[in-house]
């Protein structure tokens, strides 16, 4: 059984989480230089200059992106034959997490529900971080890693469809919540959709998808065509950069499915800003 | 679409004549305030007490900034999702308020208000905190320090760069530009 220092997970996930929040990752800083040459519309020209602008000083000044830095979202594959020495796997995200947003002078956006009093000073800088696990074959731990901010997570949407529904109703529930969305999620966006599974299935499959790096496509050619066909759609929307009018309002549709229960179709659309801070290391 | 350099506070003969799609770069002083210093500032209002800065004119920024590196006045600070502040802006514009800055629509209502009292809803790039936060050269919590990244704040800025989204004539450039841009089939 391999062995890892719990320190050195701590440390791992602070520095993923220091430099995701200053360095838009090159898969979507490519589709928007893309995006800059291709859209139609001036005004939404001029907010994707912007942006590929901020991007640059982001990166050269060591500044957040944007001022929401997110709740840390993390994807977690530990392998079977791998332990965590020192302390628990959880911990160590928790703390990395924690160090990484203190460090970075990151803002700590995690409150209660209805006082909405910052949980800073009693659970922890920006804490708790979002963690899903999975246990895997071999003796590594892979850690994916997005800072999901709020904008995006408001307009997400899930429903559970009757099977009837089939590719048409999903092609048109995904249209509806976005273009209800308008600019409000800071379009271009990068939509993720969970398809099948359960309820919670779904939502949490939809979420996996923004892991995904722009230009990727899913592996089954029916759903690999039909990411296509709503990004087409979704882009006929005329919503633009910031909602100000354009053609470029997504730069990509990922579609995660799941086999579901006979009676249902599950569907989940989770939104991901166009400052999609996303990264993942193997330890 | 006109460019216009504007300083704060804003007078109405500034905000009527701006149209929907004109670009503005905004000097002097503007306050912060998100969802939780609204429904604490709305109700001094509506109770006649004191309010923390002068609001006859006054450009309010729905921001809640990083923290500032040692050094710098502020952290990245764009702009946040307005439509939050739907329920409380109306109040803030009658009484004389005259600008607000954030992203995303807005209600009838407030649309409304800036019609009647001659106010302005401004579009910033949402996700562009590193370079608008360049554009801050102050910031100081003036009132609820106890909300962190939600407190108010005033902020001297230099050539802030905006979008009017909401002009003082009922025009919306986010329905002006999708429709523009929008495929029927």
């Amino acid at each position: 059984m391999r062995e890892v220092e719990y320190n050195d997970i701590v440390e791992a996930v602070k520095n993923m989480i220091m430099t995701t929040a200053t360095n838009l990752p090159e898969d979507t800083l490519e589709y928007l230089e893309t995006a800059y040459k291709e859209e139609k519309s001036e005004v939404s020209k001029k907010v994707i200059a912007q942006l590929l602008e901020n991007a640059k000083i982001a990166r050269d000044e060591k500044r957040p992106l944007c001022q929401d830095t997110g709740l840390a979202v993390f994807f977690v594959r530990v392998g079977a034959d791998v332990r965590v020495v020192g302390g628990l796997l959880k911990d160590a995200i928790n703390e990395g997490t924690e160090k990484g947003y203190t460090d970075a002078y990151l803002r700590a956006s995690t409150c209660e529900p209805f006082s909405r009093a910052n949980l800073k000073d009693t659970v922890g800088y920006n804490l708790p971080a979002i963690i899903h696990f999975d246990i895997v074959e071999g003796d590594k731990i892979e850690i994916e890693y997005a800072a999901k901010g709020g904008g995006s997570e408001n307009v997400s949407r899930a429903r559970v469809f009757p099977p009837a529904a089939g590719k048409e109703g999903i092609i048109n529930y995904v249209k509806e919540v976005i273009s209800d969305a308008g600019g409000n999620p800071c379009p271009p966006i990068t939509v993720g959709v969970g398809i099948g599974g359960t309820f919670e299935k779904a939502c949490i499959s939809s979420k996996h998808a923004l892991f995904r790096d722009l230009g990727t496509k899913n592996p089954d050619p029916e759903m690999a065509e039909l990411e296509e066909i709503i990004l087409e759609e979704i882009n006929k929307l005329g919503i633009g950069a910031m909602g100000m009018g354009g053609t470029k309002t997504a730069l990509g549709v990922h579609i995660e499915a799941n086999p579901c229960h006979i009676a249902s179709l599950p569907v989940s659309v989770n939104v991901q800003c166009h400052s999609s801070r996303h990264t993942h290391i193997t330890i | 679409m006109a460019e216009y350099h504007l300083n704060t506070p804003l007078n109405e003969e500034d905000t009527r004549k701006l149209k929907a799609g004109d670009v503005v770069y905004l000097n002097g002083t503007i306050y912060t305030a998100r969802d939780a210093a609204h429904a604490r500032l709305v109700k001094l209002l509506e109770n006649g007490e004191e309010f923390p800065f002068p609001i006859k004119g006054s450009v309010i920024y729905f921001v809640g900034p990083t923290p500032p590196k040692p050094g710098d006045p502020i952290g990245s600070a764009g702009p946040t999702t307005s439509y939050r502040m739907d329920s409380y802006s109306p109040t803030m514009l009658k009484h004389g308020s005259r600008g607000m800055i954030g992203k995303g629509g807005r209600s009838q209502e407030v649309k409304d208000a800036c019609k009647e009292y001659g106010g302005i809803y401004f579009g910033a790039t949402g996700g562009a905190g590193a370079l608008l936060g360049k554009q801050i050269k102050s910031a100081k919590v003036i009132a609820y320090p106890e909300l962190g990244p939600e407190a108010v704040r005033e902020l001297t800025v230099e050539e802030f760069p905006v979008v009017v989204v909401n002009d003082t004539y009922g025009n919306d450039l986010y329905q002006l530009g999708r429709e523009q841009f929008e495929v029927k089939d």
